[in-house]
């Protein structure tokens, strides 16, 4: 019940903290990045202080503390599953599936033909639950990464596939014409003017494919895989009733998610940093 | 309409190809059973049984749409062969969970849109929570809720909630924002109050955003649904028709749910749309 009091004590005294913070320094770097961390720990804090002052069994909601242990304890077994599942499945499907996208819009970009009939079949790929067709390709490749990749590539494809074709798109008249008096070829002019262009729509595409990518590869695993992988993890530890493990699993899936995402952002500042977007901050 | 030559050309080439592919896939099948028997297999034959067998590699699309019809016409529709049955089950899982999610979206953006420490604090985290693959904890969710004793309906809609609120915050939080600082200004001069600034001018304003994510956040829910419907245990539903159509190895069957779920998804987006436009048109926003 200490534990309990403290957690909220905690969170009172936090939260007032942050909205002081927020009123008075909202433009300062360091408050930026301050009173979101704080906000997280708070989050930590109250779960910890919940399950130990209610005495949630473990099998339910483990607390933190719990799951970090666990977590230090079966580091090599995280690794391996992180490896299958990310490295082989979702990173390799990930570079297929945006490779293909990208080229299939720069191909389709030429025929306005091709691109009134397969821009609307696109959009409407793009709202389906392809994650649905994972038992079918499990079936088709097999039980192991090859299987997950396939379903990743179909996953991602069509998010990058729309925003490229919009990107191809976001030249003005005004430039094309620029490069049109400069007598230059459809070459030139695609890798000087609207490849560079396409990449801020290029980049919203790719980091939208990040999570799609995890989640592709972690889902296809509950339809059969080797005895690795978080997915094949996650639901035999759910039947075990080993929830600290389970999440673990659901921490790296989380850290990996966000470094994936961040790795992004991070190239799309280095490669589209003469946008408005980018040189606001 | 413009449209219309270039789309089905499209979908023509697709059936074409997928014709092709079910001949190729399901050809080994054909030719070792051919080969047991020992007979040669001629090439009208080939092609008439590549597209007859009962549990194809990849089925043929008529198949496909055989298995469909027979799902959804040829059952009674509380039989649970039926895929109205499943699909309703699904889609009343996916309404309750779009409905809780679009609230909770809804609300979390008005709170950050007037409170600038929530605003710092919580977007952020909305934002982080994105880049995890939420869908991949949804069996777990589902077997901690079910030894609580809740089962059915409420934890597959609290993952699809999960998933549709992401959308509709965002949205929101855009939307909420885009009068521009004269329209605001002008808001000051009447003396209006922060809630008639927000039912006068703010909400109004947002509608066009908010329809936009709500079409994302329908078809995220509906994704959710049918994961969460994965794990051992569910027998209702077209998730849990796509995994035991997986184990038995029914392709037919996994196919034509495969198209139930598309269909739905499709069907749900064109309703958002619908009241979209009635919506917009009411308040003279119609473009």
């Amino acid at each position: 019940m200490k534990l309990l009091m403290f957690a909220l004590a905690f969170w009172l005294g936090a939260s007032l903290f942050n909205s002081w913070l927020a009123a008075r320094f909202s433009h300062r770097r360091w408050a930026q990045l301050f009173v979101p961390a704080l906000f997280g720990v708070t989050l930590l804090v109250l779960w910890e202080g919940v399950v130990a002052g209610f005495a949630i069994s473990p099998v339910i909601l483990p607390a933190p503390s719990a799951i970090v242990a666990r977590f230090a304890q079966s580091t090599a077994l995280l690794w391996g599953d992180f490896a299958q599942t990310i490295l082989k499945g979702a990173l390799a499907g990930y570079l297929l599936g945006c490779g293909a996208a990208i080229v299939t819009a720069i191909v389709i970009d030429r025929s306005p033909f091709l691109q009134r009939g397969l821009m609307p079949v696109g959009n409407f790929v793009a709202a389906l639950p392809i994650v649905g067709i994972a038992p079918i390709l499990v079936m088709w490749f097999g039980f192991d990464w090859q299987s997950k990749a396939a379903v990743v590539v179909l996953m991602v494809f069509f998010p990058v596939l729309v925003n490229m074709v919009a990107g191809l798109k976001a030249t003005d008249p005004l430039q094309r014409d620029l490069m049109k008096t400069y007598s230059a070829s459809y070459r030139d002019t695609l890798f000087k003017l609207r490849l560079p262009a396409a990449m801020p729509f290029l980049f919203n595409g790719l980091k939208i494919a990040t999570t799609l990518a995890l989640i592709g590869a972690i889902v296809a695993e509950f339809f059969g895989s080797p005895t690795r992988g978080m997915g094949f993890r996650i639901s035999t530890a759910v039947g075990q009733l080993d929830m600290p493990l389970v999440w673990s699993e659901i921490a790296v899936a989380a850290l990996a998610g966000s470094g994936f995402f961040g790795a992004m952002a991070l190239l799309e500042r280095l490669v589209t940093f003469w946008h408005p977007s980018q040189r606001a901050r | 309409m413009r449209n219309l030559g270039p789309i089905l050309t499209v979908v023509a080439a697709i059936l074409v190809i997928w014709y092709g592919a079910a001949v190729k896939m399901n050809a080994k099948w054909v030719y070792d059973q051919a080969a047991r028997a020992g007979a040669e297999v001629s090439t009208s034959q080939l092609l008439r049984e590549t597209m007859a067998q009962e549990r194809p590699v990849l089925p043929a699309p008529h198949q496909v749409a055989k298995g469909l019809w027979q799902g959804v016409a040829g059952q009674k529709i509380t039989s649970k062969r039926s895929l109205v049955f499943h699909g309703w089950v699904t889609l009343s899982a996916t309404l309750a969970g779009f409905a809780l999610g679009a609230a909770a979206g809804l609300l979390l953006a008005i709170g950050i849109v007037h409170s600038r420490a929530m605003d710092m604090s919580v977007m952020p985290w909305a934002i982080a929570s994105q880049t995890i693959p939420i869908l991949a904890i949804a069996p777990m969710v589902i077997v901690v809720l079910a030894s609580l004793g809740i089962k059915g309906l409420l934890p597959k809609a609290i993952i699809a909630a999960y998933l549709s609120f992401f959308p509709v915050l965002v949205g929101m939080v855009k939307g909420l924002r885009a009068p521009d600082a004269m329209q605001l200004d002008l808001m000051r001069t009447y003396n209006a109050n922060r809630a008639e600034t927000f039912w006068k001018l703010r909400l109004p304003s947002s509608m066009p955003y908010l329809f936009a994510s709500l079409k994302v956040g329908i078809a995220a829910a509906l994704v959710g649904t049918i994961v969460a419907e994965l794990p051992a245990g569910a027998t209702q539903g077209l998730g849990a028709r796509l995994l035991s159509g997986s184990y038995y190895g029914q392709t037919i069957q996994i196919w034509a749910a495969l198209f139930a779920a598309a269909t739905l998804a499709a069907g749900l987006v064109v309703a958002v749309g619908a009241i979209e436009r009635v919506v917009l048109r009411k308040m003279g926003m119609a473009a």
